[in-house]
C-alpha cells in the first residue's frame, strides 16, 4: 500500500501550493495518473481519505486522470497503446519497446478557496 | 506507513540502527496536542502528526450565517496567519475558489533526495545496488556468501531494510562487513531520505560497493528511487515463474534479475525461460542471472557482473 505515502506526497504538494496562495481550503486535487505508474486509482482515493484528514485539503475532491500508456517498438517503430505493461507490439508482435507514456504521478492543480 | 493514523512514514517512526545498538522507537499518537506553532514549510515536510491547524471558526457547518447577502459584496482580503473574529459578516458561498496550476511529480520530493545520493556516491566512486525482491527470495543469503567470497576484493556495506528485527544486519554483521539496520516498522519500503540518513551513520567509504537491501516485498520499493547505481530484482524458483508479470513495475525498473534457488528446479513447477520471457516482456533491458546460493552454482556469474559494473 506504497498509495500511503504517494498521497503524503500529494498533501505535501497541496498544502504547500495552498498556503503560498492564501488558501483556506481545498476544494478540489486534479491528478494525471499513469496507467504503468504503479499506483492504482481506488488505493490512491482510499489513501487520500485517510491522509487528507485535519488537513487543509480535508473533503477535498480527488480527480483522476487516469493516463493510458503507450509505447515505441524498438522493432517496428510504430507506436501503438499498450494494454498491459507486459503487452506486445499489436503490429509486428515485439516484445522490445519503450513506454513513451503512462508513467505520469503528478498533481496538475487545485481549486482553492 | 503508519498503521494507527495512517500518516506516511515519519521520521520518528524509522529506526537506523547498527548491531548491538538499543531500540528506541517512538511513535506518538498525539492527537490532542495544541497546534500554538506556526506551520512552516520547510519545517514539516515530512512529519504529519501535526495536523493542519484551521485557527478560524467559520466552516460550513458551525457559522451560521443569518444575515444578510447583500452586505457581504465587499472583497476582503483576509490573512490567515490571524485569528480573525466573526462578529462582522462575510459570506463566501464559494464565490472565491479559484484554481491554481500546479504542475508537480508526486515523487518529486524523493526523486530529488535519490539524486542527491546518487551525486554523492558518484563522487565517492561508490557503486551501490538496490536489491529487492519478495520476502523469503534469499537476498541475505546472497549478500552473506557474496561479501565472504569477495571481501578482499572489495570493501562491501549493507544497509538492511525490514519491518522489523536486526536479524538481517546481525547476520551481516557476522560477515564483518559494516552494517546499519533500517526497520520501517509499518512502513512497506525503503526511501531516498532513509538512505541518506543510513549512508551517514554507515561512513560509507570512497570506492565501496554498498548493498542495500530493501523490505521484501514486490510492490512498493519499485517507486522509490533510493539513488542506487544499479537495482537488482531477487525472485527465486519456488515462486511462480509469472512472477515478472504479475509484479511487472518492479521488473521494469530493475537492471539485473537474479533467478535464486536453482539447486530446486528438479522439485518445483517454475520454469526458468518463461519467467525470463515474461520478465523480458516488461523490460527488453533486463539481463539474468540464475544460480543457486545454497550449492554455489552460478555464483560465478554474479561476482563477474559485480566486477564488470562496480
Amino acid at each position: 500500500m506504497h498509495e500511503l505515502s504517494v498521497a503524503q506526497n500529494i498533501i505535501e504538494i497541496v498544502t504547500d501550493f495552498a498556503k503560498k496562495n492564501h488558501a483556506k481550503r481545498v476544494m478540489e486535487v486534479v491528478l494525471d495518473i499513469g496507467a504503468v505508474s504503479g499506483v492504482i486509482p481506488d488505493n490512491l482515493e482510499f489513501a487520500w481519505e485517510v491522509s487528507a484528514k485535519n488537513t487543509i485539503a480535508e473533503n477535498a475532491l480527488i480527480k483522476i486522470n487516469y493516463i493510458e500508456a503507450k509505447a515505441v517498438c524498438l522493432d517496428c517503430k510504430k507506436e501503438f497503446n499498450l494494454d498491459d505493461i507486459y503487452s506486445i507490439c499489436e503490429y509486428c508482435l515485439s516484445t522490445r519497446y519503450d513506454i513513451i507514456q503512462g508513467k505520469e504521478l503528478k498533481v496538475k492543480s487545485i481549486i482553492i478557496e | 506507513m503508519c498503521g494507527t493514523c495512517g500518516c506516511g512514514q515519519s521520521d520518528d517512526q524509522i529506526t537506523i540502527r547498527k548491531p548491538g545498538e538499543e531500540v528506541h522507537h517512538e511513535h506518538n499518537h498525539d492527537y490532542n496536542h495544541e497546534h500554538e506553532h506556526e506551520h512552516d514549510d520547510d519545517k514539516h515536510s515530512h512529519h504529519h502528526h501535526h495536523h493542519y491547524k484551521h485557527d478560524h471558526d467559520h466552516t460550513e457547518m458551525n457559522h451560521s450565517h443569518d444575515h444578510d447577502k447583500e452586505h457581504h459584496d465587499h472583497k476582503h482580503n483576509h490573512d490567515h496567519d490571524h485569528h480573525h473574529e466573526h462578529d462582522h459578516s462575510h459570506e463566501h458561498d464559494h464565490s472565491h475558489s479559484h484554481e491554481v496550476k500546479v504542475e508537480q511529480d508526486i515523487m518529486q520530493k524523493n526523486d530529488k533526495l535519490a539524486e542527491r545520493n546518487r551525486g554523492y556516491f558518484e563522487a565517492k566512486e561508490i557503486f551501490s545496488l538496490n536489491l529487492v525482491s519478495s520476502p523469503g527470495s534469499g537476498k541475505t543469503s546472497l549478500l552473506e556468501h557474496t561479501i565472504k567470497e569477495l571481501k578482499e576484493e572489495m570493501k562491501f556495506f549493507v544497509i538492511e531494510g525490514d519491518q522489523q528485527t536486526m536479524n538481517d544486519a546481525n547476520r551481516i554483521n557476522a560477515t564483518g562487513a559494516p552494517v546499519v539496520q533500517i526497520n520501517t516498522w509499518n512502513g512497506c519500503h525503503l526511501d531516498a531520505e532513509m538512505i541518506n540518513k543510513a549512508v551517514k551513520k554507515l561512513e560509507v567509504a570512497e570506492k565501496s560497493v554498498l548493498i542495500i537491501e530493501n523490505v521484501g516485498n514486490l510492490v512498493c520499493p519499485s517507486l522509490f528511487d533510493l539513488g542506487e547505481s544499479k537495482r537488482v530484482v531477487v525472485i527465486s524458483v519456488t515462486e511462480g515463474d509469472d512472477k515478472p508479470i504479475k509484479y511487472p513495475n518492479m521488473f521494469m525498473s530493475s537492471n539485473l534479475c537474479i533467478i535464486n534457488k536453482t539447486d530446486l528446479l528438479p522439485y518445483v513447477d517454475f520454469n526458468v525461460e518463461k519467467a525470463k520471457e515474461y520478465a523480458t516482456r516488461v523490460n527488453h533491458h533486463l539481463e539474468f542471472i540464475e544460480l543457486s546460493v545454497k550449492t554455489g552454482e552460478g555464483m560465478d556469474k554474479w561476482y563477474e557482473w559485480l566486477r564488470k559494473n562496480k
